[in-house]
């Protein structure tokens, strides 16, 4: 039980951190450009594609994951390029709306690129194996690979936005967008930007859950809506929020799923428990969102100005 | 009122001229297939004419208007799994629980503004279609067969198709002409003006909330009335009536249509299920001179298509096509 | 004397490090028309949206008639008597003239849980819509859209708006900012019009206006009443003609 419970508290910070990959871009690309993304999930999909297929291709699974990334920040870009910044400034009905058509024409395209089977990305035989973490917890390398690097990246996230230019125009856009414009600043190469990382963030997402499932088609649009509770838990805007947001609700999920059932049953009789269990653990994380909200409408970290 | 010859008039009269007279050319016809087809666009405009109202008139961009179809199909489900088939005890009750839920998903949503509210609805939508995956007596995943459409002691028959779709064209028109008296007048016009100018509304006197909450419970309700229909009409209910693509559905018919006319979203609905059918069969017949048997391929990938088009309305058509002819025909 | 109107006692509100309002303490009496005057920034649009109840100050309370206020919202308020006309315009640019100002007067004519009858033939909700835009001298532009209306026609639907709320207390954000010299002639005489029938706090940067209207000034700097009298006592007031009023800008208006 202990040991069970162990891991699954590690599951749970390692889908946290899954989501904080998602919820970043969505959250950054939100409290900068004021857009609601939601094809968001479909630069995650895309990814696991790209990695999976390069993968194949070379031969090599880092060179894939390398190629993937870079093929979805190319993607992420020309996005911007051709649609999100046509959508810039208009009302967030028209963000749903296109974003919507968006996820169907990517959706399809993948569908007809890659057929509608699933793909699936191996990882190497280094990760593919568990370590041992603490004396007697074997766990799984790449899971753990997964907490590590996006720790890793939530660090640079951190540094980039805080410590550096390109971060501190991202701040001051963040707050206020006609003061960088005056500062001569080129700002829709900067949003280029942005959403760029946003899309990579994302594509990284998918490359790292496609070796735990297969990649397929659809595969962004669920995940997406966690991450959609993930930011109005954080606060919509903030990267902050942003993390401490997805590792509650990775945790609660995935330890709610892993637990709720037997807890119900001490309280419910079995049959009861059996229904309720995978009802209630699947819903445990709106459930957080609606009391985060009746408590504190604007989220964890409510983010200034907005 | 006076109804002069524009062109938006003119459209709005032809959809309802096809509308009614749909049923005499299928029986003319014998196809039965437009007969199945438009029934389940009447089931949609009244779906999407609820979320009109809130949307369009109140701007409050729900998206996870689908919920109200899934639970007002779920009242019919459930009762008539439980042996309960009488249409006089259903559908009020589905009806009901529609409202139910729209007063608890509104009452929380409500609480924010703009993109909080989009996502507060998509997310409480989730986890009620979680709930619905959930209900394993009734199907869980899979669904649940219904085996006895509504029975009203013999007054309406439902299993007769032109029975069905009259009825479904009845509460569309009744719902299009409800949604008109309400949104002109005092109840409508506090609607309107929270759209508007929400603070303003405060300052002269108005608890802007409860107006709203009502406003929502309402289209909840039409909504699930919706629900009703669509279970009955495809004997059939399951998650997927409430999943969240679903709800992107009734808001594209909304915004295809035109948001803020009454007749909009019937005209959306009707729009985007004839392109459902029609694009695979333009892309396999235009395509084909040009890339052979790949375009009849490629016809079955019409999403390609319909994903930039919604894309394209939302970049430079937002009135809708009953904006588009208002604009060109003056009114 | 008899009980003032407005009671305004020890009213503090901060952000952050600004102290937009510093204890303000100051009583209005019915019938006044009270200006409120002092640099950009000192907090006069604060103060007003602290009234109106859209803030709620830190600290002190409000009373309206005797009753405290303090934490009512601002459609509460809005019922007791206290209407607000907007610094920055804020009507309903889509709706004509006379909507607007109709839909203030429906907020005070009982409830609006009326879903069958249409609204713009209840003659009385029309009657007393075009009688404020009549008074506001805008009775012949009623049934044109708001949206095609200029922003002097903009600030009269605003006042208009309040009238027709039925107020005790009327709050002026600026009715004249950004008006031409016949537009703000005309907002002058209007205001002349509306004084003694309405207890009125005026916030103006017209000079003139105010010295020409008030029957007491309060004068704000960085959130704090730094003098509250008539308007020679005002323009006497050497704190006042430092800290704000330059010498010229007093004796402009004096002469005027
Ligand atoms: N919502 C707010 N958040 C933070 N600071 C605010 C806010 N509203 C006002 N302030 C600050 O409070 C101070 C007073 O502002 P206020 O708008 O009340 O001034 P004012 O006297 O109406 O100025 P003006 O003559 O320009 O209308 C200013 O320093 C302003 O920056
Ligand atoms: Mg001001």
């Amino acid at each position: 039980m202990g040991l069970l419970f162990i891991e699954q508290c590690l599951n749970g910070l390692q889908f946290g951190l899954l989501l904080f990959l998602l919820a970043a871009g969505l959250t950054l690309v939100f409290g900068i450009m004021d857009l609601v993304n939601l094809a968001h999930g479909s630069l995650y999909m895309l990814g696991a594609y790209f990695a999976a297929t390069f993968a194949a291709l070379t031969d090599s699974f880092l060179l894939g994951v390398v190629l993937g990334l870079a093929a979805t920040l190319v993607v992420g870009m020309a996005v911007e390029v051709v649609a999100m910044r046509r959508l810039y400034g208009r009302d967030h009905l028209d963000h749903v709306l296109g974003t919507f058509g968006l996820i169907l024409f990517f959706n399809e395209l993948v569908r007809l690129v890659w057929g509608p089977a699933g793909m699936s990305l191996i990882p190497p035989a280094w990760l593919n194996r568990s370590i041992e973490i603490l004396p007697g917890v074997p766990y799984s390398a790449y899971r753990l690979s997964i907490i590590v690097v996006s720790l890793a990246v939530a660090l640079l996230l951190y540094l980039l936005v805080m410590r550096t230019r390109i971060g501190m125009l991202i701040r001051a856009g963040a707050s206020n967008r006609e003061m960088v414009g005056a500062l001569g600043v080129n700002i829709n190469l900067l949003y280029t930007l942005v959403f760029g990382i946003g899309a990579t963030l994302a594509g990284l997402a998918g490359i790292m859950q496609a070796q735990i499932q297969t990649a397929y088609v659809g595969m962004g649009e669920n995940v997406l809506i966690v991450a959609l509770v993930v930011i109005i838990i954080g606060g919509i805007g903030s990267i902050r929020g942003a993390l401490v947001a997805s590792i509650f609700v990775g945790l609660i999920d995935t330890v709610g799923r892993a637990f709720l059932p037997d807890m119900l049953k001490l309280v419910l009789s079995p049959a009861a428990a059996s229904t309720a269990g995978p009802a209630l653990s699947s819903m445990l994380i709106y459930i957080l969102m609606v009391a985060v909200l009746v408590l504190r409408p604007g989220g964890l970290f409510p983010a200034a100005g907005r | 009122m006076r109804f002069p010859f524009t062109a938006r008039n003119l459209l709005i009269a032809a959809v309802i001229a096809l509308l009614v007279l749909l049923p005499v050319y299928t029986a003319l016809s014998g196809n039965a297939f437009f007969l199945t087809l438009f029934t389940r666009i009447l089931i949609l405009a009244l779906a999407a004419t609820s979320l009109n109202l809130i949307m369009g008139y109140g701007g409050m961009v729900s998206f996870g208007h689908a919920v109200y179809l899934g639970i007002g199909g779920y009242g019919i489900g459930i009762l008539a799994f439980e042996g309960i088939s009488s249409g006089f005890l259903q559908w009020p009750l589905a009806i009901l629980v529609s409202a139910l839920f729209a007063l608890v998903i509104g009452a929380l949503s409500l609480r924010t503004r703009g993109v909080y509210f989009i996502m507060i609805t998509l997310a409480l939508a989730q986890m009620v279609y979680y709930a619905g995956v959930s209900l394993s007596r009734y199907g869980a995943d899979d669904g649940l067969t219904i085996n006895r459409r509504s029975q009203f002691s013999g007054l309406i028959d439902l299993s007769n198709r032109t029975v069905f779709y009259y009825l479904c064209l009845a509460l569309l028109l009744g719902t299009v002409y409800l949604v008109w008296r309400l949104i002109n007048s005092r109840f409508g016009l506090v609607i309107r003006g929270a759209k508007s100018n929400e603070r303003r509304m405060r300052s002269i006197g108005f608890p802007t909330y409860r107006y709203r909450l009502v406003c929502f419970v309402v289209a909840g309700a039409i909504c699930g009335l919706a629900g009703a229909l669509l279970a009955n009409f495809t004997n059939f209910i399951s998650p997927a009536m409430m999943h969240w693509t679903r709800s992107g559905d009734l808001i594209v018919m909304v915004v295809l249509g035109g948001m803020g006319s009454v007749f909009g979203p019937t005209v959306g609905a009707v729009a985007l299920l004839v392109l459902e059918e029609t694009l695979p069969f333009l892309i396999g017949k235009l395509g084909f001179p040009l890339f052979g048997e790949s375009a009849a391929r490629a016809a079955e990938y019409w999403q390609i298509v319909l994903g930039p088009m919604l894309l394209a309305i939302a970049l430079f058509a937002r009135g809708g096509i009953v904006g588009l002819l208002t604009r060109t025909g003056r009114d | 004397m008899t009980e003032p109107l407005l009671k305004i006692q020890g009213l503090c509100k901060r952000f952050g490090g600004v102290v937009a309002t510093d204890d303000i303490t100051l009583d209005i009496p019915e019938g006044e028309l009270h200006a409120v005057i002092g640099p950009n920034g000192a907090g006069k649009t604060t103060l007003v949206s602290q009234l109106a109840g859209e803030l709620t100050p830190d600290a002190g309370r409000i009373l309206l008639g005797g009753t405290d206020v303090t934490s009512m919202p601002v459609w509460r308020r809005s019922l007791l008597g206290t209407a607000r006309s907007f610094q920055i315009t804020s009507l309903f640019p889509e709706f004509t003239a006379r909507d607007n100002v109709a839909l203030a007067a429906q907020a005070h004519a009982g409830h609006s849980f009326h879903f069958w009858k249409d609204a713009r033939r209840e003659t009385a909700l029309r009657d007393t819509a075009h009688a404020a835009l009549s008074r506001v001298g805008m009775g012949d532009r009623a049934d044109v859209r708001v949206s095609r209306l200029s922003h002097g026609e903009h600030r009269q639907i605003e006042i208009a708006m309040a009238l027709a709320t039925r107020p005790r207390l009327l709050l002026l954000d600026e009715p004249m900012a950004g008006l031409g010299s016949s537009e703000a002639a005309g907002m002058l005489a209007l205001l002349r019009a509306l004084k003694r029938q309405y207890t009125i706090v005026l916030i103006e940067h017209d000079m003139e206006a105010v010295f020409a209207l008030a029957d007491r000034i309060s004068v704000l700097v960085y959130g704090r009443v730094i003098a509250t009298g008539a308007p020679e006592a005002i323009r006497a007031n050497t704190q006042v003609r430092e800290a704000y009023l330059g010498e010229n800008s007093v004796a402009g208006a004096g002469d005027a």
